[in-house]
């Protein structure tokens, strides 16, 4: 799962506000190398720009989950593949 | 890019390894190389809605369209499908083809409603046509395909309900085009089929994603 992908995906939790589930925390071992913020003037900054495509397009997530902001429910990343599916718990 | 022919691409997606154990229930067979050859050919030549956009492939299955429309030079790829087991076999071909702009998501088309809006350029499918217990279903799919497309959807469904789906279009105020008519011939791939294929006339359509939808 690449980040341009997770930046689509929202979670369906039944009872959420109108927009919520949004956005998907990602969880994994290890921490991102971009700063949290965007910095003042990011379009000039080649070096950022780079590591934006990088995390953006070139990362993929192989293992690891996404937390529903609101709720709190996690959906598993398994292979690639985050497993967006509600279950009869969820109801 | 180098331009691709016809015959390559039915070619290459004929490599593309489909379901092992096709669920029954929810109509899994997969789509033909050469219909998916010449419907991704169509879209990309007359249409220009693959080359370098962000396509959707709902109901994606093996990932035949996904992966047709990636050797097309789609910017990225991104198939939708419930089944764990169809995704697996599509991860696969996506290593054997070494595709790397292509990502799936495992979900529910039905309770996606309007969370994904126009966040793709286009949206391809050859949805299930609602045979199973599950009546209606196409219509799901088209108008979340609908909601999500930017441009246009593209989408296959039976012939016979191409009256219903006029009436829909017009309420949605989408454009409707049949660009094609196909047969579709499913392989007895079930084990109560009695014949050895069945034949399914199917409409090709092109939907506008001008819309009203709510």
């Amino acid at each position: 799962m690449k980040l341009l992908t997770h930046n689509l995906l929202s979670s369906h939790v039944p009872g959420l506000r109108p927009g919520g589930g949004f956005p998907l925390r990602i969880e994994l071992g290890h921490p991102s190398e971009l700063p949290p913020e965007p910095i003042p003037n990011f379009e000039a900054d080649e070096e950022f720009l780079r590591r934006v495509h990088h995390v953006l397009l070139e990362v993929e997530v192989l293992e690891g989950s996404l937390q529903c902001p609101d709720s709190g429910r996690r959906f598993p990343i398994s292979k690639g593949v985050p497993n967006l599916l509600l279950t009869e718990d969820d109801a | 890019m180098k331009k691709l022919k016809l015959k390559e691409l039915e070619s290459c997606l004929q490599q593309v390894d489909t379901f092992e154990s096709p669920k029954l229930l929810l109509e899994q067979y997969p789509t033909r190389p050469h219909i998916a050859a010449c419907m991704l050919y169509t879209i990309h030549n007359t249409f220009d809605d693959i080359e370098n956009k962000i396509v959707a492939d709902l109901g994606c299955g093996c990932g035949m369209l996904s992966i047709g429309s990636a050797m097309l030079g789609a910017g990225f790829c991104v198939g939708l499908d419930i089944d764990a087991d169809a995704l697996e076999i599509f991860n696969s071909n996506i290593q054997d083809f070494e595709l790397t702009n292509v990502n799936m998501v495992q979900c529910d088309i039905c309770s996606l409603s309007d969370s994904m809006s126009d966040t793709f350029d286009t949206v391809i499918m050859n949805p299930p046509f609602g045979t199973k217990h599950n009546k209606g279903i196409d219509m799901i799919f088209l108008k979340t395909g609908l909601q999500m497309a930017k441009t246009a959807v593209y989408s296959l469904h039976k012939t016979s309900t191409r009256q219903h789906i006029q009436k829909k279009a017009a309420e949605w105020e989408v454009k409707m085009e049949v660009l094609a008519e196909l047969r579709f011939d499913l392989p007895a791939s079930y084990k109560f089929h009695k014949k050895k294929s069945v034949d399914i006339e199917v409409d090709f359509i092109r939907f506008s994603a001008k819309k009203v939808l709510n």
